[in-house]
């Protein structure tokens, strides 16, 4: 029997066994997704009208967002009270009212049961008795908040979503989202990971310039260069930032690490770089998230959300969604498309944290017992202007720790 | 040669190069201006621009290369293309359009091969002086990847 207790050591150490343990996963899923936590849905732009609703996930629950008539949006379990199958099969659309195709149980926009097919029988005969209760299985609904174009939801938080993201970091989400959002487009990225390996990827702002060479080749993000880390209270979210300085110094030459600059590797074309300063605050990069699976960045003029959905112990899909604002014209529409190659499957410098995070999963597979050693700015949880640390990753694992009561 | 024959010499040149790892070979299958782009086929239908990846010119796809070869981290891997058969529809005396749609097996080091990405190469290619792409538009059926994507399609 493993034994499931935290090492000794605290907050600088996660056990492998986070990562591959199927009684953990499913604990998560209750505890954490489906427990007091906000869990980021769509942006607003993606339900345009009245009756435009989009399927998506929270945790392992299939879910259905939707905008009513009246404009109010809502959030529901994908499942139908009667037999469990999926209310809704499109991946997105627009509908007066959503009908179960097994037996034709409908629901409204609210994810309400508004009428059972035959309930009172034909012609006096079958149907349900007047004492059934079908309702008491009714699909679960979450309540909604939107913040700035973006959607979230929640089963049991008792908090409001500005007071879950608390004031360190919710600055740093209103200072990107400032305007109406423009949906460019969505991929998703597979991940051969547990999903928590993403996020203290994310979180990790010791490797961003040490595993992704394209950032330090042209001098993108370097330690060097200005920046910080914001961690909530709860140490459950964070925001890091780059300033746009660039960097003239050669501390990573001088230590001869793999990701020095070299002289022959320039771009030919760096028309992909080039950032327009549209927040007027000199901020290059900003990687901000919410747990338990939310990402928003801003890599120079690429913007987007990020959605982490865990498919299993052992595999993670990450959903993309590039946006940017509805008043971009010709040149920032096209600035963005080209920025769009720094991020995603394909992205210069964003390819690397599929692979990464699965080596890891790889890595410990006979190591259960074993542990990450996360020493990196001692072992506290805060904010600061150094990125050499790794005071958001013990946040993370603080913030897990609690909601899974361990 | 026939039109027919000279658009597919250059897509029978294309998908090998890139699964004998001859990265550096790519941009010379484009015209000096060329544009390669990977989409989804979700995004084309919704009119959302969106690329996966997306390149104007040689030097961008130069930067691609260089990039794979000297900054970007990944596993070893190989690709093997299988290209359909295509059809040609004349545009101009200068150049033509031509629709194929194609298979990519991704093989990793340890032998684990995966279906890893389907689709359709959309091309205008430029005829003089030699066939070249002046536009490859590869549309992914799925909008799925595994992993990451780092060798063209």
């Amino acid at each position: 029997m493993l034994d499931r207790t935290w090492p000794a050591e605290g907050a600088t150490r996660v056990p492998y066994w986070v990562y591959q343990d199927q009684d953990i996963y499913a604990e998560e899923q209750a505890r954490i997704f489906r427990g007091p936590t906000w869990s980021y849905l769509c942006l607003e732009a993606e339900l345009p009208d009245p009756g435009s609703f989009l399927t998506t996930f929270v945790g392992d629950m299939p879910v259905v967002v939707a905008r009513d008539p009246a404009g109010a949006i809502h959030a529901f379990e994908n499942r139908c009270a009667h037999r469990g199958a999926l209310i809704c099969m499109e991946a997105r659309g627009r509908a007066e009212r959503f009908s179960c195709i097994y037996h034709n149980w409908t629901y409204d926009h609210a994810g309400n049961l508004t009428s059972v097919a035959f309930r009172r029988g034909i012609a006096g005969k079958g149907g349900m008795s007047a004492e059934a209760k079908p309702e008491s299985q009714s699909p679960k609904q979450f309540k909604v908040e939107t913040i700035h174009g973006l959607v979230f939801g929640t089963l049991s938080a008792r908090n409001s979503l500005r007071d879950y993201i608390g004031p360190e970091v919710l600055p740093r989400l209103t200072r990107v989202l400032k305007k109406p959002l423009k949906l460019l487009g969505t991929y998703t990225q597979v991940l051969p990971n547990n999903w928590k390996l993403y996020m203290d990827n994310v979180k990790d702002t010791y490797h961003a310039s040490l595993l992704h060479l394209f950032f330090t080749r042209f001098r993108i993000n370097r330690l060097t260069q200005g920046g910080g880390v914001f961690v909530s209270a709860d140490g459950a979210h964070h925001c890091t930032y780059t300033e746009m300085v660039e960097d003239k110094g050669d501390a990573y030459e001088k230590d001869g690490m793999r990701s020095a600059g070299s002289q022959k590797f320039q771009l030919q074309a760096p028309e992909i770089l080039d950032q327009t300063d549209e927040f007027g605050d000199r901020v290059s990069i900003q990687i901000l998230s919410l747990f338990p699976g939310f990402v928003l960045h801003q890599i120079r003029n690429s913007l987007a959300a990020r959605q982490v959905v865990p498919k299993g112990v052992e595999r993670t899909e990450l959903h993309w969604t590039l946006f940017g604002f509805a008043d971009d014209d010709e040149a920032m529409t096209r600035r963005r498309l080209l920025q769009a190659n720094l991020v995603g499957p394909a992205g210069y410098i964003s390819m690397e944290d599929g692979a990464a995070t699965g080596f890891v999963q790889r890595g410990v597979a006979g190591s259960p017992e074993r542990a990450s050693v996360i020493e990196m700015g001692g072992s506290g949880v805060g904010s600061g202007d150094s990125r050499i640390t790794e005071t958001a990753v013990r946040g993370l694992w603080q913030a897990w720790r609690r909601h899974m009561n361990m | 040669m026939d039109l027919q024959r000279q658009v597919e010499n250059l897509h029978a040149r294309y998908a090998p190069a890139l699964d004998a790892d001859r990265l550096e070979d790519w941009p010379g299958f484009f015209t000096e201006d060329g544009v390669y782009r990977i989409a989804t086929a979700e995004n084309e239908a919704r009119g959302l621009p969106l690329p996966v990846l997306f390149a104007q010119g040689r030097a961008m796809l130069r930067d691609r290369v260089a990039s794979l070869r000297h900054a970007n981290i990944y596993e070893p891997q190989r690709y093997r293309h299988i290209v359909s058969s295509c059809l040609v529809e004349s545009v101009s005396a200068t150049e033509v359009r031509s629709v194929s749609s194609f298979l990519v097996v991704r093989v990793m080091q340890d032998g684990q091969a995966l279906l890893f990405a389907s689709g359709r190469y959309l091309d205008r290619i430029a005829l003089a002086p030699e066939p070249l792409y002046a536009e490859r538009v590869v549309v992914c059926d799925s909008r799925r990847f595994d992993t990451l994507l780092a060798i063209p399609l």
